[in-house]
């Protein structure tokens, strides 16, 4: 339950200050860090990054959605594939799906030759990959809950009955 | 040629007496004066800091898009009847027929204004619970009816007491005026009290008109409406609506449950007065109803949250603050700091920049507190209990 608590407020804002948090979450602020440190530590929690709107960065970078067909091992299934394809840094994210394709990843390069020769020299030859569907990213419009484009400011009253 | 625009050819005065005598509100200035200021921190605000729910706003969108734009049946759309009123039985327990019991209108604010109308020969007195949402006094003015209004105390949880009720009523009295939850107090009603309330109500004679527009934010406890007392049906108006809950003030769409002679008359001022409510604002609330539910709920908690932050800040620096089970505002005394509630409201705008709402705007039983709404960022919460220790703390030296 408090856990729980904790977690809605970290994922609203992870870097709340651990007095709001506590505030919040109505419970004690040394209450309130052990519980983060517990789901740190157990492994619930793997870490934290902002959300980012690149656009506004400026930044060149490539990302694409790359699915991906496999053949399930003997023994292991998808893990060992996907395993083997999650080591890559290129990887971001790493999903088995149902459907008509079997993995789903995101990879990010510095440009669209890096994005695709890691695709045409390492993906598509791991052991088990049978084929690869690659769509490069044009445009976000949205991650992780947040909105990108930026909606004009829209005043109410400030004093009303 | 005598000039008819000639200022000496109007010899009558050109406003109605029981408008002219209406007060415009004591607190008007302050209103208007935080309304041209900058970089304030509003508490003063009386409605949800959240945007309509997409989900309905795209239906609204849709509804447009589709050409839904000519009048709806004066009541309102048949479909929008029938959800508010299963809405009501499942979660207020009392029955309400979609074909001539039930009235779409425009927000509460008018749901009041045709209920008082439909009601009150003039001369005819309406009780309703100080402190309480501005309007009421007014509108029972603007229909020929004496307001007649009841104290509710800080030591009651500013509940309504039975026996100050009693003390109230006199031969004219017709109608009685209940909102809990309470805006400003935050107040609610026990099933107890409000039996109590049901009795003194059928004993007398008198219609209730009972506003729950605050009735899904409850944080503690149940919610009872009085309407679904036994021998309450008959004799109460229950009204609600779609600002609170769902985040639609600006959409302008509320309702009246009632007996079908009364809604038969309150339909009688609205054909003439208003037509029908906006057939873009009765779609969007439908979806509202079917399945707006889980944002409400979610509005809800946040409001829970911020409710607890803002009690505990109070209380922390030393203005005593009662935890409100409903709506979204707390009502903290200012009395500590030896100032009247309006002296208070304006010291505290110009040194610290924080709009609060003076008790006395709620009538004058409000004096010694200010209304603080919650419906406002963590952060300007946060930031504005720290001005407001940073204010009380500069009159003690
Ligand atoms: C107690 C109460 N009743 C009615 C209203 C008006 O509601 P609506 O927007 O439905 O007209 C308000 C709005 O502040 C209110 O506080």
């Amino acid at each position: 339950m408090k856990e729980e608590k904790i977690l809605q407020l970290l994922n609203e804002n992870a870097r709340m200050s651990l007095a709001e948090m506590a505030l919040r979450a109505e419970m004690a602020e040394n209450e309130a860090e052990a519980a983060i440190q517990s789901l740190e530590k157990s492994g619930v929690i793997r870490g934290y990054k902002p959300i980012l709107n690149e656009a506004e960065l400026g930044e060149n970078k490539v990302k694409a959605l790359i699915e991906v067909r496999v053949t399930p091992r003997r023994e292991g299934g998808f893990d060992q594939v996907a395993q083997r394809i999650a080591r890559y840094p290129e990887v971001t994210d790493l999903f088995l799906v149902s459907g008509s394709f079997d993995l789903l990843l995101t990879v990010e390069g510095n440009s669209l030759n890096e994005v695709a020769s890691f695709v045409s020299a390492k993906l598509s030859t791991i052991e088990g990959v049978l084929s690869t569907s690659t769509a490069f990213l044009l445009k976000k419009y949205k991650e992780s809950g947040r909105i990108m484009q930026n909606d004009e400011e829209y005043k109410r009253l400030k004093i009303c009955p | 040629m005598k000039n008819i625009n000639d200022s000496k050819s109007v010899r009558r005065p050109l406003v109605a007496d029981h408008i002219k005598s209406l007060p415009k509100s004591g607190i008007r200035a302050f209103f208007d004066l935080v309304n041209t200021m900058d970089d304030v921190i509003s508490l003063g605000v009386g409605e949800p800091d959240f945007t309509t729910p997409w989900t309905i706003r795209e239906t609204g969108i849709f509804s447009l898009e589709k050409g839904h734009t000519s009048y709806t049946s004066n009541l309102g759309t048949i479909a929008l009847r029938r959800e508010v009123c299963r809405y009501v039985r499942q979660n207020y327990n009392v029955e309400y027929s979609p074909e001539n019991e039930c009235i779409i209108t425009i927000g509460v604010s008018e749901a009041l204004d045709i209920a008082m109308r439909a009601l009150l020969n003039p001369g005819d007195e309406v009780i309703y619970t100080e402190p309480c949402f501005v309007s009421y006094p007014a509108e029972v003015r603007m229909a020929h009816g004496v307001p007649v209004p009841v104290e509710t105390y800080v030591d009651d949880a500013f509940a309504l007491d039975p026996a100050r009720l009693r003390e109230k009523i006199t031969p004219r009295s017709r109608v009685l005026l209940l909102n809990f939850p309470c805006n400003p107090t935050g107040a609610v009603m026990s099933r107890e009290k409000l039996l109590e309330v049901a009795e003194i109500a059928i004993e007398n004679d008198l219609v209730v008109i009972t506003d729950e527009i605050y009735s899904e934010l409850l944080y503690e406890g149940e919610h009872v409406s009085i309407a679904s007392l036994p021998g309450m049906r008959e004799r109460t108006i229950f009204l609600h609506g779609f600002s609170k809950a769902f985040a639609m003030t600006g959409w302008r769409v509320g309702y009246a449950c009632g007996p079908h002679e009364i809604i038969d008359a309150m339909m009688k001022v609205h054909q003439y007065a208003i037509m029908c409510a906006s057939t873009t604002s009765q779609e969007a609330a439908l979806e509202a109803l079917r399945n707006g539910e889980k944002s409400m709920l979610e509005m809800r908690e946040s409001y829970r949250e911020r409710r607890n932050l803002m009690v505990s800040g109070f209380n922390r620096i030393g203005l005593d603050c009662l935890l409100p089970k409903g709506a979204f505002y707390t009502f903290p005394s200012i009395r500590s700091t030896g100032l009247s509630s309006t002296e208070f409201a304006e010291k505290l705008l110009k040194a610290e920049r924080v709009a609060v709402v003076p008790g006395p705007a709620f009538g004058a039983c409000g004096e010694g507190f200010v209304r603080c709404c919650y419906a406002s960022s963590v952060e300007d919460i946060l930031e504005a209990i720290e001005r407001i220790d940073r204010f009380v703390k500069s009159l003690k030296k």
